[in-house]
């Protein structure tokens, strides 16, 4: 490959003319506002007008004839998105944790770690919070893993109809949180005696009466165990997607080769496909544990900031906007990302490094 | 093989209860919403209809959701157009042009699809109202599209990863340039994660609700918000809630329904390693 700068008088007609528009717009948004159909644009066209600059800019670095350079040049828009509106703004957040910014007006002075002692030590809700947050997190990825597993194994009998039983235990998941939340405390309706509905009356009419429940109103923390019901509804499907790809590529000669040597049906499960299944298990678990931690819509649909089942996602949210204690929130926010990051960050370097030795 | 066949049996009767658990919630929406507003009752919630089928529930819901579901509608199109084009390019661009570093971008970028969008909500919210593009569709568009960059760029730079380098390199021999590449031999390979993006994209926007409810003010708000305000309110009986939120839900599940094994890879690419 020939490196070095190529000039190309068509293409440079082509750069300036592409910078020439994007400042063109530029300055005159600068000087007044973009409205479209009753919606603010000046800022979107603004950035607009800074890509077509930026277009401009890609139309030159394309004449040196080293293709690095325009392959990153490609990519720094979305890495200086990233870069702001993930890192930076994290950054961001911490400074606002250490602060005692309470109000509308931004106040930065420094306090220190004092608002996340406050918080692990002191604040009783917070305690709440951690606390559902575990119940929830370990019921959650339990019951995904125990029925996904169950239903791909159901599955994998290769039986007529596996496609129609894949897609009813999978549909769930294309629902938002808020739906979902929304008909299963209507399903999960704690009144008793005359007013009995939902699930319970299923339970009655079927003389079940042993099972009926007072569900998310049952005396904490077993209370919050009952809101992993929806989720589990939602994501045991996706779970068992991933099992039953797992499942699927284990060759058919390995379990022919151990009923040969005479393994029960069982055996094969526990001794070779349980094990071969565990990369699998660690995928879900930190795909459904990083959902679990940071849950927030389920939560508001079933228990509209009721405290009993309050989560951090929700402390977060109230204090900093109903509250407007900002430094609150923003530790709130922080604590929320260390924890997802103690779950996902070896994960991504474990990958990272596998990739880097292919 | 008797013993075969009475396994097979109660592994249907297994499957078969369940499917009708999963489908319990589905089942109570849609026979609600097919109830005349007389025949709703608590303590009837699971009788068949006796009065025939009645669309009146699901013509009031409506009516209470239009101005919300138009205003997803609205954002959710030009987000996932606009967010798989991007996510094209950058796939492409770490697929096939690896430069020193590229991995740790690409990890880097990738750890935004994880964060609790909590931990940057404050800065978010300061700097859109800065912009001006606080309260209003477009902001929420743009700000799916830049947390959509991290599961964009990763679905399209692994199928991009499957595309055989002999192809790139005889194209490269016969003097393709990088865009060269990308518009001759990637981009038309790639209708179908194109079609997995694009689908994933409006799913994720459709059913999105921290932003929506932070960023936009009550005339722009979404489904998702409209729907969680129209629970928490007693003004709306539940009969006309259920036949709401089965409107809230349908865009999404349509798309299920029939684009379901493109939804399916989107969810693999999400949760298979980078």
């Amino acid at each position: 490959m020939s490196r070095g700068f190529e000039f190309r008088a068509q293409q440079m007609v082509l750069a300036l003319a592409l910078m020439a528009g994007g400042a063109t717009a530029e300055y005159l948004l600068g000087r007044t506002r973009l409205v479209i159909a009753g919606s603010e644009f000046t800022s979107i066209g603004l950035l607009l007008g800074g890509l077509v600059f930026y277009a401009g800019i890609l139309v030159i670095v394309a004449m040196f004839r080293n293709e690095t350079y325009l392959s990153l040049a490609l990519l720094l828009p979305s890495m200086i998105a990233v870069a702001i509106f993930v890192y930076g703004f994290i950054g961001w957040s911490i400074r606002v944790s250490l602060s005692k910014w309470t109000g509308l007006t931004p106040d930065f002075t420094w306090v220190g770690l004092q608002q996340y002692s406050e918080l692990l030590q002191n604040d009783f809700r917070f305690g709440i919070d951690a606390r559902n947050t575990g119940v929830f997190t370990v019921g959650f990825i339990l019951g995904c893993l125990v029925i996904g597993l169950a239903l791909a194994i159901l599955l994998d009998q290769r039986l007529k109809g596996e496609a129609i039983f894949r897609g009813i235990f999978l549909f769930p998941m294309s629902i938002s949180f808020i739906a979902s939340g929304v008909v299963w405390s209507w399903l999960m309706n704690p009144a008793v005696g005359d007013r009995i509905t939902g699930i319970n009356l299923l339970f009655k009419m079927l003389h079940l009466d042993f099972l009926i429940s007072l569900w998310h109103s049952t005396p904490q923390p077993w209370g919050m165990a009952f809101t992993v019901i929806p989720a589990v509804w939602q994501l045991s499907g996706f779970t068992m997607a991933l099992y039953l790809g797992g499942l699927r590529s284990i060759p058919e000669e390995m379990r022919e080769a151990a009923r040969v040597d005479g393994a029960s049906e069982f055996q094969i499960y526990r001794y070779i496909i349980m094990p071969l299944l565990q990369p699998v298990t660690l995928s879900a678990v930190i795909i459904l544990g990083h959902m679990s931690l940071k849950i927030f819509d389920l939560i508001v649909a079933i228990g509209h900031k009721d405290m009993r089942l309050d989560v951090p996602g929700i402390y977060m949210w109230t204090t900093t906007f109903d509250g407007t204690k900002y430094a609150q929130g923003a530790a709130i926010g922080v604590l929320m990302l260390v924890s997802v990051a103690i779950l996902v960050v070896p994960y991504l370097v474990y990958n990272m490094r596998t990739e880097a030795e292919l | 093989m008797r013993r075969r066949a009475a396994l097979n049996t109660f592994f249907y009767l297994a499957l078969i209860a369940a499917a009708v658990v999963f489908l319990l919630p589905v089942y109570m929406m849609v026979l609600t919403g097919v109830k005349p507003i007389g025949e709703i009752d608590l303590k009837t919630m699971w009788s068949l209809p006796l009065q025939g089928f009645h669309i009146d529930n699901f013509i009031a819901g409506y009516e209470q959701l239009a101005p919300n579901l138009n205003n997803s509608l609205m954002m959710v199109i030009p987000e996932a157009l606009l967010s798989s084009l991007l996510g094209s390019i950058n796939g492409y661009l770490l697929a096939k042009w690896r430069f020193r570093g590229s991995n740790l971008v690409f990890s880097l970028i990738l750890f935004g699809m994880f964060i609790p969008y909590q931990s940057i909500l404050i800065p978010l919210v300061k700097f859109m109202q800065y912009i001006k593009l606080y309260g209003d569709l477009p902001g929420l568009v743009l700000v799916h599209i830049i947390y959509g960059i991290p599961i964009t760029t990763l679905i399209f730079r692994n199928y991009y990863a499957g595309i055989g380098t002999e192809v790139l390199e005889a194209a490269r021999i016969d003097g393709a340039s990088l865009a060269g590449v990308y518009r001759y031999i990637v981009f038309p390979l790639s209708a179908p994660s194109f079609a997995v993006v694009i689908i994933w994209q409006f799913t994720q926007a459709w059913n999105e609700f921290l932003f929506a409810v932070i960023l936009t003010n009550q005339s722009h708000w979404p489904v998702t918000v409209a729907l969680n305000n129209l629970a928490g309110s007693q003004l709306v009986q539940w009969n006309v809630l259920m036949a709401a939120t089965l409107l809230a839900a349908l865009p999404t599940l349509l798309v299920y329904v029939f684009l379901g094994r493109y939804f399916l890879r989107g969810l693999m690419a999400g949760a298979l390693k980078g």
